[in-house]
């Protein structure tokens, strides 16, 4: 975590242009920039600045945006709330198709489902998000007028739950499809690789009902990679919501990254980036305690 | 099992021929390889191929759909040439995807290769700055790292390199690693070979070849990656043509010429696929061993 929030500070100071250049304008005078960069403290050493940076980060304070003068968390966090929903009803479609797709292939390997599958997976897991987001748009809402083009909300609407769903469909399917092909294929691998195993064999050969079978000796076996690669996926999720937000204009921390490398606004980029990143190591954390919970053999390590 | 230790059999009985066979008879990667090949060269003899250049704009012939006399593949809204631009912004669209793989998989191979044989405190220090690296995803480190830079092609190169390095290295450490606990590098050392000459000549051949196949099915997923930056405007700027960017050039019209939209995007897939395939056809013909590789997330 120390880690990502240097690199963050660090990608920053990448930045080409002059602060003080960018707030005072081209006429400003030399004497002028100075003391700005005092003030703002940009003028101490780096070590200094970035820990100045990080004892108010910690505080939750990410200062004052360039563009429009509003505190950073004020803009941050409602964003990050949108992000979110958005994310975790894609993370879900994308367990809902890839689990039961993967075991169903797995159980049925060789036919023309598994087979079919594969090729649909493999062809999602190459497609372009915010291209396959284009093309949704235009058969769903420009030709066939069934869903909404863009945004959270019905200008004209109550804004209630209804038509957030409706909004939601497409986003969301849009960010689910890559990594639920991803998902499927590592489920029906794994689901193969445990179906394999010689105690499994035993296990039918002992008469076991197929449904407990199931359950408790491949799905068991077979699920810790499978969590492993959907916490993964967590990752991809929020890289393909930030294009899928720009595509369908959802009022999330994707969009608002773009607009704010477009205008410059640094502080709100250090904020967006560091809170992503930190949701992502959070992510991780988590896969590797539901995998401990699951596989006893992972607690001595 | 039996399959693989039977290859594993044949591959030491017939060593080098076996590998080009082995190739030859994974008809999805040859074809892959084919299809490459005509875009590479198409891309290149863009110039020889359309008589229109990618920026002349045709005000009387905008919006044409695709086999309009003249257009191939019809127009775009300023009435540029499809055909042209997406032969023109092929040239970028591949750079982007294949460059930083490559430049990364010598970094990375580098590293990994010194942080596995080294071990040690040279290992720690590697692995744990390749860690923080790690813990960003993908897509949003490169649109961090991109978005703090000029926009441009150099930019999104660097980016996508920089991205790329940690899962390179990663791979290198491991198949260095595997590799440095074969009896033969015992033998090596034990016949006075320095550690230098026994990491050229030994352990950089075996380490090389998982390193390709994961590169080739990485630039695959950059040229996505890297065509998602130019859709953001990250990339090359107007009216330099590049797949992504001509993506987003079609959005605005989305509903009037799909086609503008749809076809830079179905290059984009067509490339990324056939690399996918390419990748896994060399993994076959080079390193009949190795299982299935789990993908970049």
């Amino acid at each position: 975590m120390f880690g990502v929030s240097v690199v963050v500070f660090l990608l920053m100071q990448l930045a080409p242009g002059d602060v003080a250049t960018a707030l005072l304008g081209p006429q400003a005078t030399v004497a002028a920039k100075e003391a700005l960069r005092h003030a703002l403290g940009l003028d101490r050493p780096l070590p200094v600045q970035y820990g100045v940076w990080l004892t108010h980060a910690v505080r939750g304070d990410f200062g004052v945006s360039i563009a429009t003068q509003e505190p950073v968390m004020d803009l941050v966090l409602p964003r990050f709330l949108n992000t979110l929903v958005l994310t975790f009803s894609s993370l879900l479609l994308a367990i809902l198709i890839g689990y039961p797709v993967g075991i169903f292939a797995a159980l049925r390997s060789q036919t023309v489902f598994d087979r079919g599958a594969m090729a649909v997976t493999l062809l999602l897991g190459s497609t372009p998000p915010y291209w396959l987001g284009l093309l949704l748009v235009l058969l769903f809402a420009l030709r066939l007028h069934w869903l909404p083009v863009s945004g959270m909300y019905d200008i004209a609407g109550n804004g209630g739950l209804g038509d957030l769903l409706r909004h939601l469909i497409l986003p969301a399917i849009t960010t689910a499809l890559g990594p639920a092909a991803i998902i499927t294929r590592m489920v029906r691998a794994s689901v193969r690789d445990a179906l394999s195993r010689p105690h499994v064999r035993v296990a039918r050969a002992k008469g076991l009902p197929r449904r407990r079978l199931l359950r408790r000796h491949v799905l068991r076996n077979a699920l810790p990679p499978v969590i492993t690669i959907t916490g993964l996926q967590l990752g991809y999720l929020v890289g393909g919501a930030l294009l899928t937000e720009v595509v369908f204009d959802w009022p999330g921390l994707g969009s608002l990254l773009y607009t704010s490398i477009t205008a410059r606004d640094l502080p709100v980029v250090q904020a967006t980036t560091l809170l992503i990143g930190l949701c992502f190591v959070l992510a991780n954390i988590v896969v590797d305690l539901i995998n401990v919970l699951l596989d006893p053999r992972l607690q001595e390590g | 099992m039996d399959a693989l230790t039977s290859t594993a059999v044949a591959s030491r009985g017939r060593p080098r021929h076996w590998r080009l066979a082995a190739f030859a008879r994974d008809r999805a990667a040859v074809l892959s390889a084919a299809l490459l090949l005509v875009v590479v060269v198409a891309c290149i003899a863009a110039p020889l191929i359309t008589s229109v250049g990618p920026y002349a704009a045709d005000d009387s012939l905008r919006y044409a759909s695709p086999l309009t006399s003249g257009y191939l593949l019809g127009t775009d809204q300023q009435g540029r040439d499809e055909l042209a631009r997406l032969l023109w912004g092929g040239r970028v669209s591949l750079a982007v995807g294949v460059v930083p793989t490559l430049c990364a998989s010598a970094i990375g191979l580098a590293l990994g290769m010194a942080a596995g044989l080294a071990r040690g405190l040279l290992d720690g220090i590697i692995m744990r700055t390749l860690d923080v690296l790690f813990a960003f995803p993908i897509v949003l480190f490169a649109i961090a790292l991109a978005g703090a830079m000029t926009p441009g092609i150099n930019t999104e190169i660097i980016s996508i390199t920089i991205v790329l390095i940690p899962y390179i290295g990663r791979l290198a450490r491991t198949a260095a690693m595997e590799v440095a606990a074969m009896p033969y590098i015992e033998a090596a050392r034990a016949a006075g070979g320095s550690p230098l000459e026994i990491a050229r000549r030994y352990v950089f051949p075996n380490v090389l070849s998982p390193v390709l196949v994961y590169a080739t099915t990485l630039m695959g997923l950059m040229i996505v990656v890297g065509s998602g930056l130019s859709f953001l405007g990250l990339g090359v700027q107007p009216p330099t043509a590049d797949w992504g960017a001509m993506v987003a050039d079609g959005r605005i019209v989305l509903n009037i010429a799909p086609h503008v939209t749809l076809i830079p995007g179905i290059a984009i897939l067509a490339v990324s696929l056939a690399f996918n395939f390419l990748g896994d056809g060399l993994r076959d013909a080079l390193d009949p061993r190795t299982g299935r590789r789990s993908r970049a997330a």
